[in-house]
């Protein structure tokens, strides 16, 4: 049974000088029973369909053509006393980050009696009966004592199944999940996409499901609408689009995913509407300084460090209790290589990455670099000169960046701090780094702001290149972008680790972005490394439970179209 | 702590104030005169003996006697007392009803043409300095309008040790306008705040989510957005309910309203230490309690600071 019919739907987001189509033209239908994955990236407008099947389009935007039909009644153009009553009781919605979608003053069994008695007509007894019911569906097993506990006494997962079981609470026809799970860890993640499949499966209702990843469309959905700048450009089941993409744009994006099961020399880039910049790595290598390094000897060796975090102070320090982040951790990473660290969030990863950048003090331990000691905080001229050889390179291309400050100064500032340079020479070599990186020299006076993240993480890359460093720290560099701007990135780091010898240090989460960049890989859980291999050999033949589990919830990506790859 | 820091400023500020036996005596004193009353009212002993007498009796509620009046200070401070916190609280209350149901309305009917006169009315409050405000209301409904008095706080009926000018229509009157008087930038300025707060909150995803859910607009606006609200505001109105009874100075010297405040300009001018002493202790002691209460009301609030 068709559920909900979207026809020729325009959304237009009128501004002072023009008119933003959000969403032109687009159409798809859900079933009962099915999921109905919407894809693309950011600012393809598929968001806007979520809203826009709520009747919660943000001011000024309006639909501005098409209809949505539910039941084959017609809901856009409803008034809103109207549409409230479809929302929530027909139509569902949950959103992306679990964190901010409670409200923090509220028990969760409030908010749960709250919704029931809104649209059942419960009692409060009845609707509390029905809200531990619903908790105990989604996967929370001590409902009891959970309804009376506040949304920040749930991890992030439990936080989902709550809401979730929010959404569910008055047996709604059609759920729309925007990036239900984009938040959460891989874990996590695959346990709640499996909630979604089951609940959708017995409960017979429509689930458009929103995401920009490729892994989550392939491995939970029927059916897929793939989009483009506010347009629909293919619609089809999940197998014929990801197997025999037909449009271009789903070509281009299917190739830019990174594949878990083969490694490949580099990602093809999307070349879908001419997005592609240039990377002028040959004018990089022309002015590098040739690297003197022993191939034979580690050049970063980091021997069991170890940090601990106060969770409550005491004056007595026997008494005080410490969360232990990195537990004596030990590695050595050679020159040229790209060292992958993998772990779920909280497992000490990023802390590692702070440690040997100087950004935290070790509790114990020390840091080798080049044969030197670097992790004393009293030998400040080691540190000094060990700063100017390593860069890091964070996740968020949008909190790394000083808002208030030009482009230009953003990346002359490491140039400036080690004071190696003059003036003019400053100014000469940021306008080169901002030519080399493919974005123009004519951007330096531009603020941030200005830019999409993909272009921020490449002014991230010319601020770490400013200082010509030998090592280079990236946390997560691609997590928060696009799959098409990801590939650009990552191939963007492959260059500099082969032409210029860079060594790296990668700190990821997602596996399949690691088998592609690193050359060996450590697994950390709970602040340990738990293994440590060839990255091709941690891929075929893992050593712990643990890591074979965090392989397992890969997404396997079957039947995904190998057009245009060049694997190695 | 607090309070023993604002002893010792308060204290050693004094001895830049003047002379109090200049003020004692009259033109025709004698040496020896000078030098006896000094040593009677102790001001011959160094600094912090003087200090540390006047904390010890302090903590048994003596605060001395007034030099002026002859009388002991917690017996005047009591008798002004009731006139300053009926001012204080009819102000407080005004500003906060007024303020928080006005920041609501301005925040939820953001582009209506209402909400937008209140807004740029409310410039007005934030600038005009208290006293004028004061002389502007005295103007227009006593002098030109004669509704309501002009000064003093009408007919008072003395219960037990407190004087309330609540049960005469009189004295209800006479409260009218220096309540708003003192209360009119509080309240514009928690009516701001209310505001900018509510708009950042109604941005937020669980109030989105609370929408996609379909609950009512009433229970958003009501339910999960003013408690989120409150949060922040609840800081910035404990200071400003704290500065209502220290700055009723003011608003007391323009109606004359017989309140500490009212009785601290006279202390000053006539140098009545122990006076000065014990009205500053007795703001700092209120601005403690304030601030306790605003903590204890966060956790009552807010559940992430109970763990």
């Amino acid at each position: 049974m068709t559920l909900l019919d979207i026809k020729n739907l325009s959304v237009d987001f009128p501004s002072r000088d023009k008119i933003f189509k959000a969403v032109s033209n687009a159409s798809l239908t859900v079933q009962a029973g099915e999921i109905h994955g919407l894809v693309g990236e950011s600012g393809a407008g598929k968001s806007t369909i979520g809203a826009a099947i709520m009747g919660l389009i943000e001011r000024p935007g309006y639909i501005s053509g098409g209809e949505i039909t539910f039941k084959e009644e017609l809901t856009s153009g409803l008034d809103a006393d109207a549409m409230r009553e479809l929302r929530g009781k027909k139509i569902s919605m949950i959103f992306q980050d679990p964190l901010t979608s409670l409200n923090p003053l509220l028990t969760v069994g409030d908010q749960l009696i709250e919704t029931i008695q809104t649209h059942l007509g419960f009692n409060k007894k009845q609707a509390l009966a029905r809200a531990h019911e619903l908790l105990v569906r989604v996967g929370i097993h001590d409902a009891d004592a959970r309804l009376d506990q506040y949304p920040h006494q749930f991890s992030g997962g439990m936080r989902q199944r709550v809401v979730i079981a929010l959404a569910l609470c008055s047996e709604p026809d059609v759920i729309v999940a925007d990036e239900p799970t984009t938040a959460l860890d891989v874990a996590v993640q695959a346990q709640i996409l499996e909630l979604i499949r089951d609940l959708t499966i017995e409960r017979q209702v429509g689930v458009i499901l929103i995401t920009h990843d490729m892994g989550v469309i392939a491995d939970t959905t029927d059916r897929v609408t793939v989009m483009y700048m506010g347009e629909v450009v293919e619609t089809g089941t999940t197998e014929e689009i990801m197997g025999r993409p037909q449009h271009e744009y789903t070509k281009s994006l299917i190739s830019a995913v990174p594949r878990p099961q083969i490694k490949l020399r580099r990602f093809s880039q999307v070349s879908y509407g001419g997005r592609d910049t240039r990377f002028a790595i040959e004018e990089l290598v022309r002015n590098w300084p040739q690297s003197n390094n022993d191939p034979n000897k580690p050049l970063l060796s980091v021997s069991n460090i170890t940090k601990k975090f106060p969770l409550a102070r005491s004056i007595i320090p026997s008494r005080s209790t410490w969360l232990t982040a990195v537990d004596d951790v030990s590695f050595d990473i050679m020159p040229g290589e790209v060292f992958g660290v993998v772990g779920e969030s909280g497992s000490g990863k990023s802390t590692v990455a702070r440690m040997i950048s100087g950004l935290y003090q070790l509790n114990g331990g020390q840091v080798t670099f080049d044969g030197n000691i670097v992790s004393d905080p009293s030998d400040k001229e080691a540190q000094a000169r060990f700063r100017r050889e390593i860069q890091m390179i964070f996740q968020d291309p949008y909190s790394s960046l000083n808002p208030r400050m030009r482009v230009a100064d953003i990346i002359a500032e490491p140039i400036r701090h080690h004071k190696t340079m003059s003036g003019s020479d400053v100014k000469y070599r940021v306008h080169e780094l901002l030519e080399q990186v493919g974005l123009g020299a004519a951007v330096e006076k531009k603020y941030p702001h200005e830019f999409s993240g993909g272009q921020r993480q490449r002014i991230s890359i010319a601020r770490a290149l400013a200082t010509q460093p030998r090592f280079l720290i990236c946390d997560e560099p691609t997590s928060a972008l696009d799959v098409s701007i990801q590939a650009q990135i990552l191939n963007i780091l492959k260059d500099l680790q082969e032409h210029l010898g860079l060594t790296m240090l990668f700190i990821s989460h997602d596996l399949p972005v690691v088998r592609q960049m690193c050359d060996r890989v450590a697994v950390m859980q709970k602040g340990k490394v738990l293994e440590l291999q060839d990255t091709e050999s941690l891929f075929a033949n893992p050593k712990t439970n643990y890591t074979r589990e965090l392989l397992d919830l890969m997404p396997h990506l079957k039947g995904l179209s190998e057009e245009g790859l060049e694997v190695l | 702590m607090v309070l023993l820091i604002v002893g010792f400023v308060a204290f050693s500020m004094f001895n830049f104030v003047g002379d109090p036996i200049d003020n004692l005596l009259g033109q025709e004193r004698t040496l020896e005169d000078v030098e006896r009353l000094r040593a009677q009212l102790g001001l011959d002993k160094p600094f912090f003996v003087q200090y540390w007498a006047f904390i010890s009796n302090a903590m048994e509620g003596n605060f001395g006697m007034s030099y002026r009046q002859g009388r002991p200070v917690a017996e005047i401070i009591a008798e002004r007392a009731p006139a300053t916190l009926e001012l204080a609280l009819v102000s407080a209350v005004f500003a906060l009803v007024l303020g928080v149901m006005l920041g609501i309305f301005t925040a939820i009917k953001r582009d209506g043409f209402i909400a937008n006169f209140i807004m740029t009315t409310s410039l007005v409050g934030v600038s005009l300095p208290t006293f004028l405000i004061g002389i502007l209301l005295i103007y227009i409904f006593s002098v030109e309008l004669g509704w309501l008095p002009s000064f003093g706080r009408g007919e008072v009926v003395d219960i037990g040790f407190w004087s309330t000018g609540f049960l005469t229509s009189s004295g209800r009157l006479s409260l009218i306008l220096p309540a708003i008087t003192l209360g009119l930038f509080q309240m514009t300025l928690i009516m701001r705040l209310v505001r900018s707060e509510m708009l950042e909150v109604l941005r937020q995803d669980y109030i989105r989510f609370a929408r996609a859910r379909g609950l009512s607009e009433k229970s958003i606006n009501f339910r999960h957005a003013l408690k989120n609200t409150l949060v922040p505001v609840i800081t910035v109105t404990g200071l400003q309910l704290g500065s209502i009874i220290a700055f009723a100075i003011i608003t007391e010297t323009v109606f004359q309203w017989p309140g500490v405040g009212l009785l601290f300009i006279n202390a000053v001018q006539f140098v009545d230490i122990p006076v000065m002493a014990a009205y500053l202790m007795l703001i700092s002691v209120m601005f403690v309690t304030i601030n306790l209460l605003v903590d204890i009301l966060y956790v009552a609030i807010d559940p992430r600071l109970r763990s």
